[in-house]
């Protein structure tokens, strides 16, 4: 208690302090005059903004996830009629069931809100923004003003995808890759028409969002570091985030080329991805394209982009792992080295997507060679998460949990990808669940870790409270329990051959997937628990934040890091006398029989002699 | 807002550096298209044609911009604002110049029946020329804000940082066309 006062006392001396040297004073005055628009919707600081990609993340992650339980239904249940989905989609689910057309837009929009809108901007929108000035000793980010931008251009985005779920002819129904021809003709289905414009302009729009945003993380992160801040003093969460920045930089404006071509074979008439098509007997004028290119230019982006959505995880499962397992990180060089040697490849292995394509074969054997060499960082990385476990003091809090979870996951789910590295075994494992199963556990359900990891661990620093812990704990292990029994199964279904985006299994041809009825069945009753539980955690964390237990000590966690040294209510400007200055790296856990010493502490005499005749053996 | 700027300016200006980002991811766009034009040139139905003439004036009325843009940030720096502004509205003149140009070399295609729909070839090359002059525009209205923003200010500004920034994006479309131009003749 006395520390805490005292804290009190420095905080209000400081003050005084903080008026002059954050600047003008000027600005100081006017943000207590602060209107509730600027402080919180079209506001500049970073921890706001970051909150509010949390919280538009978490409304897309219901909407989609709710999506993905209605054509469960469908997929478990065929023969079933459920009246209450007459009631919610009208005429496209008449008799209860859902229509063809219907699951397709399901299956598109749940893929492209988990990927684009959740596990992109949600995920690295929320850490980024919250952790970037305050993990690095920043007042804010580099350009406050360019941050609150690409929020407003993700908010955008957000409202035309949303809007496409409302008109006539429904969103877009062509998968979350967009594939033409299906994509680029009107007459292809109904979800082809205005749907598939609104969801490129949406994604055009979101594109610039994210671009704005990395532009801004990759600067405050090289340019605007504390005092003794130096690179490799940097938490890994801030190296991944930063990673995810570049990667987004530089591979969705390729995305973006993409689309504007796609857009102009929808609107004006080329004939880029188009060739030799014929609909109900009459031949398209539209000569000399060719659907390979669209495949180059969107899995150029693609593939990097799974690493857009892995990479925060992986930052922040590091440092979980690390802080609750009382231990410093094992191979912190190592682990920042494979996060730049998965940044790079990840550019050179697009093609795996595409080995059936009808793309060149002996251009899948140089794709067969870089995918298979991703193996090797990402093992890396496994290795250093089991060796800092590795007879630590491992606490099992709900955030360290979902870290280990994640760690489980990535391996579970990165052992198939070697599987589908191989285009010889492609060939039959292509476009069956076997991929599903494959991008779910690895990318799919452990970044979703990742970021439960995240919230229930700095959830203190952004409300000031705690979520309640048995709901976390519940929360955890069905979720946990509940993604491995609904994905495992899956490998079996798509060694088998059963193909993905298939409405329903019912044809003769498809008869020997009819054993796979009960497992189906099986699967979306999970799904349905799983989906169940997420709620829970939202309840749980709009209830924490007015009813949670409030936080008393400014470092609940006993973590090293710099977000933990400022208040608990962290204000603009985020701390109220000087930044402090940074003396060692984020790591030092039980140092020398020391819990933990913050990154702030100068290093004593005696400790440079142990560090040194440790670095020089 | 600028605060944490000012308090903590290290070596390179975070502004000038998120410029160098935007290009880097620039490029990345248009290097996405060129790698599509090169990919499409290899099938069997590419049509090749005559580029405009009106192509060689633009690239030489963009080189002459780089030049005046380069002369405004001189006279910028030793704070002699009236030549700053000359040389300034010059180079945005000579940006529409550019454009016009372009647009010109675009009725030359149209009237030859090199039209958008042409062959994948025509539209590749509309849609890259087109872009690369929305980017030419973008630069004209960051001139056209910087050059108020001096006629305007009753307290003097000296800070070069936002004319250097836009500078160096001047530059940058100018390099990139130098590139296209090239690329479209060498690639045809
Ligand atoms: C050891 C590393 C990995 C390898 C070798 C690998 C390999 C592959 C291959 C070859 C495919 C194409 C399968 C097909 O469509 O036939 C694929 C699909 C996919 N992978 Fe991975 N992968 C790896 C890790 C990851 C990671 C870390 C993520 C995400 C964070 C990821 C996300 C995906 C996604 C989303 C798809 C499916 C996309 C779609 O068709 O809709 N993979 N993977
Ligand atoms: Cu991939």
């Amino acid at each position: 208690m006395s520390s805490e006062v005292h804290f009190g006392q420095v905080q209000g001396a400081q003050q005084a302090v903080a008026a002059v040297a954050i600047h003008d004073g000027d600005h100081h005055a006017h943000h207590h005059h602060q209107s509730f628009i600027t402080k919180y919707i079209f506001s500049q600081d970073h921890k706001i903004i970051s909150r509010q990609f949390l919280i538009t993340g978490m409304i897309w992650a219901i909407i989609g996830g709710f999506f993905s339980v209605i054509f469960r239904l469908q997929l478990g249940f065929p023969d079933k009629s459920f009246p209450f989905l007459e009631t919610i989609f009208g005429h496209w689910a008449a008799g209860g069931h859902i229509s063809p057309e219907l699951y397709y837009q399901l299956v598109t929009m749940h893929g492209t809100i988990m990927i684009f809108f959740v596990l992109t901007a949600g995920l690295s929108g929320t850490f980024s923004n919250f952790l970037i000035p305050l993990q690095l000793g920043a007042r804010d980010m580099a350009s406050p003003f360019l941050n609150m931008l690409s929020y407003w251009f993700f908010f955008v985005a957000s409202i035309i995808m949303l809007s496409s779920l409302f008109i006539q002819t429904g969103p877009s129904e062509a998968g979350w890759t967009a594939y033409p021809p299906l994509s680029a003709l009107r007459e292809a289905s109904e979800g082809s028409k205005l749907g598939m414009d609104l969801w490129l302009i949406s994604m055009a729009v979101f594109v610039v969002s994210q671009l704005l945003a990395g532009l801004n993380y990759i600067s405050t992160i090289l340019n605007m570091r504390t005092k003794g801040m130096s690179m490799t003093r940097m938490p890994l969460t801030i190296w991944a985030l930063f990673f995810t920045a570049v990667l987004g930089v530089l591979s969705f404006p390729v995305l973006l080329s993409g689309f504007i071509l796609l857009l102009f074979d929808r609107n004006l008439g080329t004939s880029f991805y188009l060739s030799d098509i014929y609909i109900a007997g009459h031949a398209l004028p539209n000569q000399g394209g060719s659907p390979i290119l669209y495949e180059h230019l969107f899995w150029f982006l693609g593939h990097p982009e799974v690493y857009i959505v892995m990479l925060p995880g992986m930052g922040i499962t590091s440092d979980m792992l690390a802080t609750h397992s009382r231990k410093p990180i094992f191979g912190y060089l190592a682990m920042v080295g494979s996060l730049f040697a998965i940044a790079s490849l990840s550019f050179l292995v697009w093609a795996h997507h595409m080995f059936v394509s009808g793309m060149n074969p002996f251009l899948g054997a140089f794709f067969v060679l870089f995918t298979l060499l991703i193996a090797v960082p990402s093992s890396v990385k496994v290795f250093n998460w089991l060796a800092t476990l590795w007879r630590g003091n491992v606490q099992f809090t709900v955030p360290n949990l979902f870290a280990i979870g994640f760690v489980s996951l990535f391996i579970s789910g990165g052992l198939t990808g070697i599987w589908l590295g191989n285009s010889a075994l492609d060939l039959h494992l292509h476009d069956t669940y076997f991929v599903i199963a494959h991008f779910h556990l690895v990318m799919g359900i452990a970044a979703f870790f990742g970021m439960f990891a995240g919230v229930y661990h700095w959830f203190p620093k952004m409300f000031g409270r705690f979520m309640n812990n048995t709901l976390g704990y519940i929360h955890f292990w069905v979720t946990f329990v509940g993604a491995y029994l609904m994905f495992w199964p899956m490998h079996y279904e798509g060694l088998a051959g059963m193909p993905r985006r298939y409405y329903e299994y019912s044809a003769d041809a498809l008869a020997v997937y009819h054993r796979f009825q009960h497992l189906n069945e099986f699967i979306s009753v999970i799904a349905i628990i799983v989906f169940a539980v997420q709620i829970l955690f939202v309840f749980n964390f709009f209830y924490s934040i007015f009813k949670g237990r409030p936080v008393k000590d400014p470092n609940p966690w006993k973590a090293n890091t710099l977000e933990w040294t400022t208040p608990i209510h962290v204000g603009h400007g985020n701390w109220p006398g000087e930044i402090p200055e940074v003396h060692r790296w984020p790591y030092d856990y039980s140092k020398n029989g020391i819990d933990f010493i913050p990154q702030t502490v100068p290093v004593s005499p005696a400790e440079e002699e142990v560090q040194e005749s440790i670095t020089t053996r | 807002m600028t605060y944490a700027v000012i308090a903590q300016r290290k070596k390179i200006h975070p502004y000038k550096f998120n410029m160098w980002v935007a290009i880097a991811a620039i490029v990345m766009m248009f290097g996405g298209f060129t790698s599509a034009y090169v990919v499409m040139r290899g099938q069997e139905r590419w049509v090749s044609f005559q580029l405009p003439h009106q192509f060689i004036f633009s690239t030489i009325v963009i080189l002459c911009s780089s030049f005046t843009m380069a002369m405004a940030v001189r006279y910028f720096k030793r704070r002699m604002m009236n030549a700053y502004k000359r040389w300034i509205t010059l180079t945005a003149i000579l940006g529409l110049v550019f454009m016009y140009s372009q647009f010109l070399g675009f009725r030359f295609l149209y009237a030859h029946g090199v039209n958008l729909t042409f062959n994948v070839s025509a539209s590749l090359l509309f849609i890259i020329t087109g872009l690369h002059m929305l980017h030419v525009l973008g630069g004209v209205i960051a001139l056209l804000v910087i050059f108020f923003r001096a006629l305007r200010k009753k307290i003097r500004s000296y800070d070069p940082v936002p004319i250097e920034v836009v500078a160096t994006y001047w530059h940058f479309v100018d390099i990139l066309w130098i590139y296209l131009f090239g690329f479209f003749i060498w690639l045809r």
